[in-house]
């Protein structure tokens, strides 16, 4: 296993959810293996994968919704294979599909939440399909509903009793870029608020920006957690520039200069891997001196997406090596 | 945390919740009620009236005479509970009590099992198992607001059929037997003190099938099966075995009280979160 995020240092308190060498098997499948997990109070966590690394386990174990085989889960402090009700009535859940019943309206879908968490006749119906603007399509039937609308009748219900913890499976899958965009925008109203939001997807692009706390899985098993930028310094841990020029071929001798630890050009402008960002004026002046003509200097951070091909790659030899030793 | 919610004393009680959901489903699905009435209203009603008219004024007697010689299967005390009067009044009368409306009890039975088989893989068939996996409710919440929904669709039209063919039994045989006789008393046990019991054993049977099988069709199939208990029970009356012999019913209804709650008990641990999700059976 890669190394994990130094957040298990962290004050256990800090922590919504705690899931400690967590185990899960649907017969001979391999639904969590040994995963270790903590969501710090008021952070936003993406749990990235392919499909079958184990996400939506994951938020069904941390529900109480299936309990672990071995290890432990404790979320909000309580144990939820035997104090479910405790954490359920604090979380708020979207699954990767709506799960709403077709055959009544929206407003019943609304009002069965409600009901089940005890809200009273107060219930904040209205205002939380407003919120999610299908307050107009309340009375109809949910069968009517396009699946940009089921998504967001989805999101209104998950937040209905304004949870404390935010669970989202794959909430973007298959939306308009409206209906996704409220989704995100829903995440980042929730961490603004203090809340804990955990979002499993595989979509790097919307994990980009959004993650205080990345957690990569694969087969059950966390790869690799931690924020973002954590992250691409441990993977990458030495700065890299890219460079244009109007002759490429002028810059081809930077690869000879102090501080450069590696140079890539392949038709294209030079990547150039440095031991110090603070070598890039240097590099630049060097480089004017022999008569390149720059045209371009950037300094380049990987993505998440690059960084989960990458761990996904140094991570192949590392999973079979472990499902050999099992 | 919202400051909407209310004390869990004030509020609906989640197994009513449940219930009260499942049967404005119902109620929004006439695809499934309009069939279940369509057959309820035949053999609780047009059957009876038009086979108790034909009876009672029908001029050809040797049709009564063979009709008639059907009563002699019936046990002694049955058989003495008939009214002296014409073959028409007698033929008629062994029918209303003993033969038709045994038969007009399985309808509204199989509403119950029909509803019942569905409910629970139905949640899983269409992914709602997911939603009431993470609501707060317990297992036994859901259990018993599911086996509320099955029974009462199927108990009502039992109750409202019941009367429905008691009102058709009176006018159409009562004037050929000296007066309104329908319900008999062993009806009133059967209807009130055996039928409940009896349909919640039924449903905890349902739907522990219901939670266990991965298709709404292979639900329906294993119930169908179930109901086979209630088709002995009302040929068992249609023959006068149990009713019409002393406190046999009273009987009965105890048993079936005691069985119900012994099977309710063991049923509602047959619905677990991961069934409700789908991922219990490949444990």
């Amino acid at each position: 296993m890669l190394p994990v995020a130094d957040t298990r240092g962290v004050n256990p308190p800090d922590h919504v959810v705690e899931l400690e060498h967590v185990s899960r098997r649907f017969g001979t499948a391999v639904g969590l293996a040994d995963l270790s997990l903590r969501v710090p109070t008021g952070s936003v966590t993406v749990l990235l994968g392919p499909n079958g690394a184990g996400k939506t386990t994951a938020v069904r174990t941390i529900t109480g919704a299936l309990d672990c085989d071995t290890g432990h889960v404790r979320v909000f402090g309580h144990d939820p294979a035997t104090e479910g009700e405790a954490v359920r009535e604090r979380c708020g859940v979207v699954s990767a599909k709506p799960a709403l019943y077709d055959r009544l309206s929206g407003r019943d879908n609304l009002r069965y939440a409600a009901e089940l968490n005890r809200l009273g006749p107060g219930a904040p119906i209205d205002a939380s399909a407003a919120r999610f603007g299908i307050e107009h399509s309340l009375d109809l039937r949910v069968s009517g509903y396009s699946t940009g609308m089921k998504t967001r009748l989805a999101l209104a219900r998950a937040v209905l009793h304004d949870p404390d913890l935010l669970l989202l499976d794959e909430p973007t899958s298959g939306l308009d870029p409206e209906s996704a965009h409220a989704v995100l925008r829903l995440i980042d109203e929730m961490a603004a608020g203090g809340k804990t939001v955990v979002m499993c997807t595989h979509l790097l692009l919307e994990a980009e920006g959004l993650a205080d706390q990345v957690v990569i899985l694969d087969h059950g098993r966390d790869l690799m957690s931690g924020t973002p930028g954590d992250l691409v310094r441990r993977f990458w841990p030495d700065p890299s520039v890219t460079i244009d020029a109007e002759d490429r071929f002028a810059l081809d001798g930077v690869a000879a200069l102090a501080g450069v630890k590696s140079y890539e050009r392949n038709g294209g402008p030079a990547k150039v891997t440095l031991d110090d960002l603070a070598r890039v004026p240097d590099l630049v002046a060097q480089l004017t001196a022999v008569g390149a003509r720059l045209t371009r200097v950037t300094p380049h951070e990987p993505t998440l997406e690059e960084l989960y091909f990458a761990v996904r790659r140094e991570s192949g030899a590392a999973v079979d090596r472990i499902e050999e030793v099992e | 945390m919202s400051d909407h919610r209310g004390g869990a004393g004030r509020q609906s009680s989640r197994v009513w919740v449940v219930a009260r959901t499942d049967l404005r489903q119902l109620r929004q699905s006439p695809d499934f009620w309009g069939p279940m009435l369509a057959l309820a209203a035949i053999f609780f009603i047009i059957a009876p009236a038009v086979l108790l008219f034909a009876v009672t004024h029908i001029s050809e007697g040797s049709v009564v005479q063979k009709v008639s010689s059907t009563l002699e299967i019936l046990p002694a005390s049955a058989r003495a509970s008939v009214p002296a009067g014409s073959p028409e009044a007698r033929t008629s009368y062994a029918l209303a009590v003993f033969l038709f409306a045994p038969l007009a009890v399985i309808v509204p039975m199989t509403i119950s099992t029909a509803v019942g088989a569905n409910i629970l893989v139905g949640e899983k068939e269409r992914g709602t198992g997911e939603f009431l996996a993470h609501s707060p409710a317990t297992e036994r919440e859901i259990y018993l607001g599911k086996i509320i929904a099955s029974l009462v669709p199927g108990y009502l039209t039992t109750i409202v059929g019941f009367f429905a063919y008691a009102l058709i039994v009176n006018v159409i045989v009562g004037p050929q037997v000296g007066g309104w006789f329908f319900p008999t008393g062993d009806w009133w046990v059967l209807m009130f003190w055996v039928v409940p019991p009896f349909l919640a054993l039924t449903l905890s049977v349902v739907l522990r099938l219901s939670a266990r099988v991965r298709s709404a069709a292979a639900a329906q199939q294993a119930s169908g099966l179930v109901t086979l208990p209630l088709i002995v029970l009302s040929y068992a009356q249609s023959s006068g075995a149990i009713f019409g012999s002393g406190t046999s019913g009273l009987w009965l209804g105890a048993i079936s009280w005691a069985a119900a709650i012994i099977g309710l008990q063991r049923g509602s641990r047959a619905v677990t979160r991961p069934r409700l999700l789908g991922v219990d059976a490949s444990r």
